[in-house]
């Protein structure tokens, strides 16, 4: 098995145990015990996971990952070391984002419903292929990144938290608006085409949206 | 040693190690009490090391042994190790002991010497505290060296800010004490540790006085420029002399000179000697026991087309003992003793081996789990830090756990068959042995679970020791606690695992060779040579390649005569099939069972073979600069080697030729060097100063790259007046048609730097080093036969260092010019070299896929091909089931990377043994007792 194989599901999985850090430890890279250079996957994979989480509100400091070899005792120790002390600065998780625990498990449960689709966009939009860390980390922090994002990523995110709480009780567009904390206009946006979509209505009576 | 070739009797003397091998588990806790320390050897004498010790930390096998410097075998006093050992391990009453062993073959593989700079007092190595060789450097750099990986120097145990590398110490030199051949390797190792120390720390100034650099390997011309690009690293191209130290800060000047600012003195904070390779110590002794001759320089004397064949039959060699080599060259030579030692001893291949019988595996699939759990103390290892007798009882309140206990040694003899027992006893259906890591003991403990007739997936690691008690060893109880946490992670696992099956496959007894140059024949007739039919595919023709346009070598050897004589032994060798004026039109099937159909002179065949060697060569450059193709007189280093050889007018009887090295590679198109050009460029002069020693041969070149003994051959050139003119990249020679006294000649403008001004060379004739290029077949063969190629376009091998004539295809090999150019003798080696490999795939009936690949549920799949464009194995591929179009996975070809795991959207393919249920149930149970599942739920 290879540090590729480490997927957004078991990201998700330890954050959503109460993990308030998670660090994946990979082969150096091209230094491939096989021949598929698979750690270049899994830098994909965190970067794209840690832009996802600060759209999100959570600190991506909380997810590391390091590239050093089975002989590189020291480092490990040291950078593990450097972690632990990080993740104790940023809090329990959830708490030290300012966020209570349902705001949390409510913006976990909303990516982790998308991981198939981020899956699908990752492997068909996003597949970049750089030399180096640098590379990865100027794409990701670049504009064309940003502008994929909004396009694939923060509309269905927005969207999967907007059903979630839908799922609880009818709300109306204020009301919604004010636990995500984006516009009403957004979140109108966002009811109109859903209910075309049939995945909500309008409940006249009580003048809020519901799962239809 | 008496006897001969294929019947030798060899008398071994073995030290005492002073340490049971069978009982050590080199558990390290004797090297920690014992008193004793001396410098340590391994790592250069830099730092210290006890009497009792492993010798390094990848050490085969990795125990400890005794040295001399131990107080007990001086004096008869101590005995603390004894104490320690609670394996009983040390055992003082062995003694030295002779061992007879019959053989057939004899290979020495007793490498080189490091060259030493005491033998020249200007190098101040042992006087200046901060001259250090690149040896002690190498050991600086490494993570298990004298400072753990921390770059210091001696005198003062700082960090060195400001590091000069001294280039070709103690080689081409012909004074006394030096080597008159190149190292061949120290321009690469010098740029490797640059790379390092500007990994270790940003902001170190690293400069390098060389000479030529000779960046002529594969991949190396682009591995110099990314030295050379970095920040802070200079090369300068000067002799240098060390002139002084600092008295205070120990600081050590180096003078040398360039050509734009003169002579210069500059302080630098280390200096490091790239010394070179010198024959073995011993080489006298070796060569005298054996019986074998040496070359004048020490090293062993070899066939000059066959680098691992010695004067003495039945004696091979592998490795440096043939002269400066790198890496990739001694693992090529090692493979191709290898199978030269076959070819000798194939009429009794395998009658030593004894096959293992294991007992019936027990169907457990419809059992609850029963899980075992043994934990190890490792000596004190982990015992000291982690409360292991706390542990066990912790394990029994785990679900599903039915029985644990400790072990002092899990690893063991006696451990193992403790384990065997319980299973039986016990009806235990999945064990964990919470130890160390599974990198060195998992295979030994899957054995033990065949033993007892469980399947051996059932067996699951906890690694408590290296994760745990070597990094914890302050914190005992923390140490203990993790130590639970990490056994109840792989409990939960365990729990899901699943018995797997390994694959057998049969493996077809032919081999298919692509290509009849020097590199396939001399492939086909070793691997034939062993027993095996052997397909030689050929698109020419004739057999021969590149070879028939080549006359002789630096060596003197009639390329020509050899050749037909190769030819001749292929035609002959009834077990190699020729196939001329052949194409490839299909490859299909994989390792130990391809199928490759053929259209040649013999019509369309179908050939079935187990393995399959790529050694289609290359071609030479066409040149489209320095009027090459416009002016008859312009022509490739090949083709003037031709007109010597046929003696053409125009060409010995010139007065003046000019011969431009690189012409088409070290570019930006061509980022490689060609490796071979330079000494052509040698040869074919040395043989036109031989027919016409008037002529005036002028070589213009950027670096002269005649490594190895050819660097002799250079300096004869030079010796003999031909003149050799350096130019750069970005300032080439011109070439113009011109007339002067009415002859036509061939006008070359070039700047000479050491006389600082423009040099004009009226020619006769001009020949260009035209590049090796990449054969215009490669793309076919890419495709058919889904192998790499790299960035250049040549074959790409596994492993550039370890796996250097194998493909990351299994079963596909390769060999020759078709990997990178390469001098005839090195195409032999690696001919050899890929043979070896070869023969350890078809001397097997069967080859074993892992159970460990990846399995696609159909109801899942989506078909949306995610999986199969992660697959760099081509393992998967689309089929029509009864659902439809579905991913399905070739369990031969997964390799169980898992990459396709994590693209799936649907989770349709799993990697078995590494599933998400087993996983995902061990992420779980890293959080102890409820709270995990109340927060799932909660959450998911």
């Amino acid at each position: 098995m290879c540090t590729g194989r480490v997927d957004l599901a078991h990201i998700l999985r330890a954050f959503s145990n109460g993990m308030d850090g998670v660090f994946i430890g990979g082969c150096r890279l091209n230094e491939c015990n096989y021949i598929t250079q698979g750690n270049y996957h899994v830098l994909n994979k965190v970067l794209l996971c840690r832009k996802i989480m600060e759209h999100l509100g959570l600190n991506p400091e909380r997810l590391r990952l390091e590239f050093m070899s089975s002989g590189e005792g020291n480092l490990f120790a040291e950078v593990v070391d450097d972690f632990v002390r990080q993740v104790r600065e940023l809090g329990p998780l959830g708490q030290g984002e300012g966020m209570d625990e349902n705001g949390l498990k409510l913006k976990l449960k909303s990516f982790t419903k998308l991981i198939p689709y981020i899956r699908l966009v990752e492997s068909e939009r996003l597949r970049v292929r750089f030399k180096t860390i640098e590379e990865y980390e100027e794409f990701y922090s670049s504009e064309e990144f940003d502008r994929l994002f909004r396009e694939l990523i923060a509309d269905k995110l927005a969207m999967s938290q907007i059903m979630l709480l839908l799922r609880e009780r009818p709300l109306s567009t204020g009301e919604i608006s004010r636990i995500l904390g984006l516009t009403p206009s957004e979140i109108s946006a966002y009811l109109n085409s859903s209910s075309k979509q049939g995945l909500v209505r309008y409940d006249e009576s009580e003048k809020r949206f519901a799962l239809a | 040693m008496e006897g001969e070739a294929g019947n030798f009797k060899v008398t071994l003397t073995r030290k005492p190690r002073y340490i049971d091998e069978s009982k050590c588990t080199g558990c390290t806790v004797c090297v920690e009490y014992c008193p004793v320390k001396y410098p340590d050897q391994f790592n250069q004498e830099i730092s210290q090391n006890k009497a009792v010790h492993i010798y390094y930390s990848q050490a085969i096998p990795l125990i400890t042994y005794i040295d001399e410097s131990c107080l007990y075998l001086k004096e008869k006093k101590c005995r603390i190790c004894e104490a320690v050992c609670k394996n009983d391990a040390i055992d003082f009453n062995q003694t030295a002991e002779k061992v007879e062993i019959k053989v057939g073959a004899i290979v020495l593989s007793p490498g080189f010497e490091p060259f030493d700079p005491k033998v020249r007092d200007e190098y101040r190595y042992g006087k200046f505290a901060n001259v250090v060789t690149s040896m002690d450097y190498e050991r600086v750099l490494c993570a298990t060296g004298p400072y753990e990986g921390e770059i210091l120097r001696a005198s003062d145990l700082k960090h060195p800010h400001k590091i000069a590398w001294i280039q070709c110490v103690g080689s081409r030199q012909v004074t006394p004490g030096g080597n008159s051949y190149c190292s061949a390797v120290c321009c690469t190792y010098t740029q490797k540790q640059v790379i390092l120390t500007k990994d270790h720390d940003n902001a170190a100034e690293c400069t390098i006085f060389h000479n030529d650099i000779r960046s002529y390997g594969k991949d190396f011309e682009r591995f110099y420029a990314r030295a050379e690009k970095l920040p802070g690293v200079r090369f300068i191209r000067s002799y240098v002399s060390i002139v002084k130290e600092n008295p205070e800060t120990k600081n050590v000047t180096v003078r040398y000179s360039t050509t734009d600012d003169g002579v210069n003195e500059e302080e630098f904070d280390m200096v490091v000697l790239s010394v070179g390779l010198n024959p073995p110590a011993d080489f006298r002794d070796l060569a005298d026991k054996f019986g074998i001759e040496l070359n004048a320089h020490g090293f062993c004397k070899t066939n000059p087309v066959n680098p691992m064949e010695t004067s003495r039959p039945g004696f091979f060699i592998s490795g440096a003992f043939q002269g400066p080599t790198d890496i990739p060259e001694s693992v090529v030579t090692a493979s191709g003793a290898g199978s030269q030692c076959g070819e000798l001893l194939t009429y009794r291949r395998g009658d030593l081996a004894i096959e293992r019988i294991y007992p019936p595996e027990r169907d457990v699939s419809g059992e609850e789990p029963r899980i075992g759990v043994f934990v190890c103390h490792c000596g004190a290892n982990i015992g000291r830090i982690v409360n292991v007798p706390e542990t066990v009882e912790y394990c029994k309140t785990l679900p599903n756990v039915v029985y644990a206990q400790e072990q002092l040694f899990s690893c063991a003899t006696n451990s193992a068959e403790e384990i065997t027992d319980m299973i039986k006893e016990k009806g235990l259906n999945r064990v964990i042995v919470a130890a160390c890591s599974p990198r060195t003991l998992e295979m030994l403990f899957r054995d033990t679970l065949r033993e007892a007739g469980l399947n051996q997936y059932y067996y699951e690691m906890a690694n408590i020791r290296e994760h745990c008690s070597w990094v914890h060893p302050k914190e005992k109880e923390e140490a203990t606690q993790k130590a639970k946490d990490i056994i109840r992670m792989s409990v939960a696992r365990a729990r899901h695992l699943e018995p797997l099956r390994e694959i057998d496959l049969p493996v077809n007894k032919a081999a298919l060779v692509v290509g009849g140059g020097i590199a396939g024949m001399t492939c086909a007739l070793s691997i034939a040579g062993q027993g095996h039919e052997v397909h030689l595919v050929e698109k020419d023709t004739d057999l021969g390649g590149t070879a028939r346009r080549i006359h002789d070598t630096l060596e003197g050897l009639d390329v020509q005569a050899y050749l037909h004589d190769l030819i001749g032994k292929v035609y002959r060798h009834p077990l190699v099939h020729v196939y001329t004026d052949a194409t490839i039109t299909e490859a299909t099937g994989y390792v130990g069972n391809f199928v490759t159909r053929v259209k040649s002179e013999r019509g369309v065949t179908e050939i079935k073979h187990g393995a399959t060697v790529i050694a289609v060569g290359a071609d030479v450059y066409t040149p489209t600069e320095y009027l090459y193709g416009e002016n008859d007189r312009v022509m490739t280093h090949l083709e003037l080697e031709e007109q010597i050889a046929k003696g053409d007018e125009k060409v010995i009887n010139a007065e003046s030729l000019v011969m431009i090295q690189c012409v088409g590679c070290r570019n930006e198109d061509r980022n490689y060097c060609s490796r071979i050009c330079c000494s052509e460029s040698v040869k074919n002069a040395l043989k036109l100063k031989e027919i016409n020693p008037q002529m005036d041969i002028y070589i213009l070149f950027r670096d002269i790259r005649t490594y190895g003994y050819y660097e002799d051959y250079y300096r004869e050139a030079a010796g003999k007046d031909v003149k050799f003119i350096r130019y750069e990249q970005h300032d080439k020679p011109q070439v113009e048609a011109a007339e002067e006294g009415g002859r036509s000649i061939l006008r070359v403008t070039l700047p000479d730097y050491v006389l600082g001004k423009k040099l004009e060379i009226d020619a006769d004739i001009i020949a260009l080093a035209a590049a090796v290029i990449p054969s215009a077949g490669t793309r076919e063969v890419e495709n058919l036969f889904k192998v790499g190629l790299n960035l250049d376009g040549f074959f790409k091998e596994a492993h550039a260092k370890l796996r250097p004539v194998e493909f990351a295809a299994e079963g596909v090999y390769l060999c020759g010019i078709a990997h990178y150019p390469k001098l005839i003798k090195e195409t032999v080696s690696q001919a050899y070299g890929a043979a070896g490999r070869v023969l350890t795939l078809l001397s097997h009936d069967l080859v074993t896929a892992s159970g460990s690949i990846c399995e696609v549920d159909e109801n899942k799949c989506v078909s949306c091909g995610a999986c199969i464009a992660a697959c760099t194995y081509g393992a998967i591929e689309f089929r029509e089931t009864p659902l439809g179009k579905k991913a399905v996975v070739n369990p031969v070809l997964c390799k169980g990377d898992g990459l396709c795991n994590a693209k799936c959207p649907t989770g349709a393919i799993q990697l078995k043994h590494f599933n998400d249920e087993e996983l995902l149930s061990q992420i779980d149970a890293a959080v102890p007792g409820k709270k995990a599942i109340q927060q799932i739920e909660a959450v998911v």
